[in-house]
């Protein structure tokens, strides 16, 4: 449940070796990569869980707002899986789909944890390229405030943000996206130092680049390593965070719902022995985050071989 | 009988594209009190040769044959065995000062851990005699300074201390794995100086690993040159560099340039080391030999003695390599070396022997 | 070292004026103030309210008053919803609790993660090896909020062995849950992190010259390898234990623990924003006083870091 600092520092200097030799890094990583079982295996989950999110709800019988009157009251008898009743899941203790809320709260999660990791890690990059290259004392002041944005206690102050300003889903990708590029930006800050001397960026500025196009032209591009990776193994914690706080019943609110939502009601209700209700959508959270991590890590572990 | 006896010695290590061959079938022996050098590029083995007699081998290796030191089977020999033998009988020396001292021990702990180990010292008599031997190693002001971490020596100090811990248990052996390469040129020439001052004063035998000819011609009384795991020659280290008799100790000697000779070219040696992963069925040395044969590709040569104390690998006559009469025309792009050079990239041996210094300086720098 | 300790706690002090001022002006940015909630109060009423807690004065003074009670007295002040509740009070209550099975889940995390990764380490591709990486990576899709009710379902519901919530300080049936619902997945990932870095240090030259000075392998990883190995660990628990505290709000949810997060999730329910801000302003002095213990562990460990 957590992005390893001192890999990435490894996959940003392997990067950096890469660019120096003028080699692609990417080749080698693909034959690597589909070497890879586990990732493959996670690759295929991440596949399949993206299609069931897209796809899932044609199949379904019931909405996902629809209540089964029939089952109302007896959910325990009548409310199981079955093909039969369509309720491929079972229903929720309000008669409910559990089938089509499960589709409905993947494609919620997936869409948080995406477009989350998707703004940390291009604040985190920008900031962090911008750091590396202007340097002196603008990257002094840029660092401290990272560092002392670090000591923020954020799962709280999330939590303040959500209350104050309305839980809607667009504060929650703002939130979860703002608290997560801290990282990201100091291994791309020292991966930019690093590649900020070499000939050819000196060569763009002679000529009179602008700055900021050789910071998007030639020092992001080359970070492309590290993002990647930082992405993939980011969006996992991302849901992770978005159901955290829907499981507390401040992030994604009523008729929308997420795998947090689900597993809180899950856990609720599981006294009553609907289990199903709980074991669907934890299912679903779980092979997805085994897939995040999966392809992440070896991503990882293509573009920087080691023994570990 | 020798203090070292090294039998058929081969080195294997299991990797993910296969077995890699890495030391092949070594005989060798040190005399006490002998000094012995091993030559050889990058990857030719002479180092796993060294790690396989202390078993400092990495976990994917494995070493078979016999290594007798003393008389004792030391070879793949019990963790509680080696232990007694290494630092007390056999003491070694890395090629990296800076990484091989652990960077979080002060030096006192480092060296004295050594003495209350193996000799049961208390841990005031341990510091106090490591204090003397790194005056013995010429440490300027070594009661201050054992109070240091590594970080806080220069990098010629740091080889100083290492090589001052390697002798704290006199040791009757001390294997010095390429001591020289990661320091400056000057620095280079006081250190081997002072080995060369301290084997005589301690008496012990030295087995001096390295890729650099130079550091063998002023230390080693033997020399065995080191190709594809395998030893191509060994003889006395005057016959070595005044009559070299194999072909790729010729090559090696022609890449060193010399002022005393006109010429504004430096050779080198055509094409690259072999990939040890897939070893040529024959003379490994083949695809760059300029006396090369037909049998070369198939055969491997094996080691004779053709004098008292000289041996060869090579189906060229003696004859032959000496009158430089030579079989094929080799031009520095040979085709075949190509897709070698993409598995080895660090092996580039002529490279390395020229610049040797210079690299090795900012190798040392990086790493600080 | 000392000159170090102070020039971390340099930085550190002005970092908490800062959370709370930010705090406390989020507070009131806050679109309505905390009591136009649900019922709507008659403007004489809204008036006296506002009165009695000082929301009428300028915001620089309530911020200056606000500063000066907290930083000078420890005083949070009185709670918005319950008037007859002080904030000092409501942590008071919670954070002994949250702090035990937080501390204990932190060990947990700590010991057992650390014993697990430098043994798998140690034994690198043996069983041991593949049964720490399969157990690491099946905990890390296990957060606490997923390990809760697993675990009531089976200790809880099938078993009956452990109660399923609430807490008594003499009763440490009651602890065994929260602790390992919050811990197991940082366990997980304190073992993953010690095996990769043991892994590293033990294929390092520094190990090699310890094993050529024929030290016996066990002090080899004990003087030699674990210091190194643990430096990675030790910046990761200085996070771990801030997760500690944040995943306190879904344990005193799930089980009834009674902690500060309980405090926090209601307040946050009812805009009890002078709850909030005490929580979050404690939290986040805890964190940075962590954040300062691990650099200064981390500085004691590693003589290359100046200070």
């Amino acid at each position: 449940m957590v992005i390893e600092q001192a890999k990435m520092q490894s996959l940003a200097s392997r990067m950096v070796e890469h660019e120096v030799k003028g080699r692609s890094p990417w080749a080698d990583a693909r034959k690597r990569f589909v070497r890879n079982k586990a990732a493959m295996a996670g690759l295929v989950i991440l596949i399949l869980v993206a299609l069931f999110a897209l796809f899932g709800a044609h199949f379904a019988a019931w909405s996902n707002e629809e209540l089964d009157y029939n089952v109302m009251g007896q959910v325990r008898e009548l409310g199981m899986p079955s093909i039969a009743s369509g309720h491929y899941f079972g229903t929720d203790d309000l008669g409910r789909d559990v089938y089509a809320r499960t589709v409905q709260g993947t494609g919620i999660s997936l869409m948080v944890g995406i477009v989350g990791a998707a703004i940390a890690v291009i604040v985190g990059t920008l900031y962090g390229a911008t750091a590396g290259y202007v340097g002196g004392r603008t990257d002094q002041i840029m660092m401290r405030t990272v560092d002392i944005l670090m000591s923020i206690p954020y799962m709280f102050v999330l939590i303040l943000l959500l209350v104050i300003f309305g839980r809607s889903i667009g504060m929650l990708f703002l939130g979860i996206g703002l608290i997560s590029w801290l990282d990201m930006s100091r291994i791309v800050r020292g991966q930019t130092l690093t590649l900020k001397n070499r000939e050819y960026i000196e060569a763009a500025r002679a000529t009179g680049v602008p700055s900021w196009k050789i910071v998007l032209r030639h020092i992001v591009p080359n970070l492309l390593g590290v993002v990647a990776v930082y992405a993939t193994l980011l969006v996992p914690l991302m849901i992770l965070t978005e159901s955290f706080i829907s499981f507390l019943g401040l992030g994604v609110q009523e008729p929308l719902t997420s795998w947090g939502a689900l597993i809180s009601e899950g856990a609720g209700t599981m006294n009553y022995g609907t289990l199903w209700q709980l074991a669907f959508p934890l299912f679903f959270f779980c092979i997805t985050l085994f897939g995040f991590f999966f392809v992440g890590d070896g991503l990882r572990d293509a573009l920087d071989p080691k023994d570990r | 009988m020798a203090l070292l006896e090294i039998r058929d010695l081969n080195v294997r290590f299991a990797t993910n594209d296969g077995e890699v061959k890495a030391v092949n079938g070594i005989n060798l022996d040190v005399e006490p009190g002998d000094s012995l050098g091993i030559v050889g590029e990058s990857g030719s083995g002479k180092s796993q040769l060294s790690f396989a007699l202390m078993g400092l081998l990495a976990k994917n290796g494995r070493a078979s044959g016999s290594v007798k030191f003393d008389g004792q089977e030391i070879l793949n020999a019990a963790p509680k065995v080696l232990n007694k033998i290494r630092a007390e009988k056999i003491a070694m020396i890395f090629q990296d000062p800076m990484t091989s001292l652990n960077p979080y021990m002060r030096v006192a702990d480092q060296m004295a851990e050594v003495l209350t180990l193996h000799k049961g010292m208390s841990k005031r008599d341990a510091v106090a005699e490591s204090v003397r031997m790194l005056d013995a190693v010429k440490i300027p002001d070594a009661q201050g300074r054992i109070r240091l971490y590594p970080h806080e020596f220069s990098g010629g100090m740091r080889q100083r201390v290492m090589i001052a811990m390697a002798l704290l248990c006199r040791p009757q052996l001390l294997i010095a794995d390429e001591p020289t390469t990661a320091l400056d040129v000057t620095v280079q020439a006081q250190i081997m100086q002072l080995l060369a001052e301290l084997q005589r004063e301690f008496g012990m035998a030295m087995i001096l690993i390295t890729h650099d000819l130079g550091v063998i011609a002023g230390s080693a009384e033997r020399v065995a040159v080191m190709y594809g795991g395998r030893i191509r020659e060994s003889a006395p280290v005057g016959p070595i560099f005044a009559d070299p008799t194999h072909p790729y100790t010729q090559g090696l000697l022609a890449t060193i340039p010399r002022v005393d000779q006109e010429g504004d070219e430096l050779s080198a040696i055509p094409g690259s080391p072999p990939n040890m992963n897939h070893p040529p069925a024959g003379c490994a040395f083949e695809p760059r030999c300029p006396y090369r044969l037909a049998r070369c590709a198939g055969e491997d040569p094996v080691l004779d003695l053709f004098d008292a104390d000289r041996a060869r690998a090579c189906f060229a006559t003696v004859a032959d390599v000496r009158a430089r009469r030579e079989t094929v025309i080799l031009s520095a792009d040979e085709p075949a070396a190509a897709e070698a050079v993409e598995e080895a990239p660090e092996g580039d041996l002529p490279v390395e022997i020229i610049a040797g210094a210079g690299m090795a300086g900012t190798d040392s720098e990086v790493k600080q | 070292m000392f000159g170090y300790i102070l020039r971390r706690l340099a930085v550190a002090i002005p970092t908490l004026l800062l959370l709370i001022i930010f705090s406390f002006l989020l507070m009131h940015a806050a679109p309505g103030g905390p009591f136009t909630g649900e019922r709507s109060l008659p403007p004489q009423v809204l008036a006296n309210l506002e009165a009695k807690y000082g929301l009428d004065d300028p915001l620089l003074v309530q911020l200056w008053n606000y500063l000066k009670s907290v930083v000078l007295h420890f005083d949070f002040g009185p709670s918005f919803v319950y008037p007859d509740l002080t904030v000092n009070k409501l942590i008071a209550d919670g954070f002994p609790i949250t702090m035990t099975y937080g501390f204990l889940a932190f060990a947990l995390a700590a010991v057992v993660g650390i014993a697990l990764g430098s043994a798998a380490a140690i034994r690198h591709n043996t069983w041991l090896d593949y049964l720490a990486v399969g157990t690491a990576i099946g905990a890390q899709v296990l957060p606490n909020f997923v390990m809760a009710p697993i675990l009531v379902l089976i200790f809880t519901l099938w078993f009956k062995w452990l109660p399923g919530g609430g807490w008594s300080f003499s009763d440490p049936s009651f602890w065994v849950m929260p602790v390992v619902a919050l811990g197991t997945s940082y366990m997980a990932s304190v073992a993953r992190i010690t095996r990769s870095s043991m892994l590293e240090v033990l294929s390092s030259n520094h190990i090699r010259t310890a094993r050529a000075k024929g030290m016996p392998e066990s002090r080899v990883i004990l003087r030699h390898a674990l210091k190194p190995a643990l430096l990675p660990v030790i910046s990761y628990l200085g996070p771990v234990f801030v997760s500690m505290i944040t995943g306190s709000v879904v344990i005193d949810i799930y089980f009834s623990t009674g902690g500060i997060g309980r405090a926090f999730v209601d307040s946050a329910l009812n805009r009890d924003y002078a709850v909030m801000m005490g929580v979050t302003i404690l939290v986040g002095a805890l964190t940075i006083l962590f954040n300062l213990i691990v650099d200064i562990l981390y500085a004691w460990i590693d003589p290359k870091i100046r200070y």
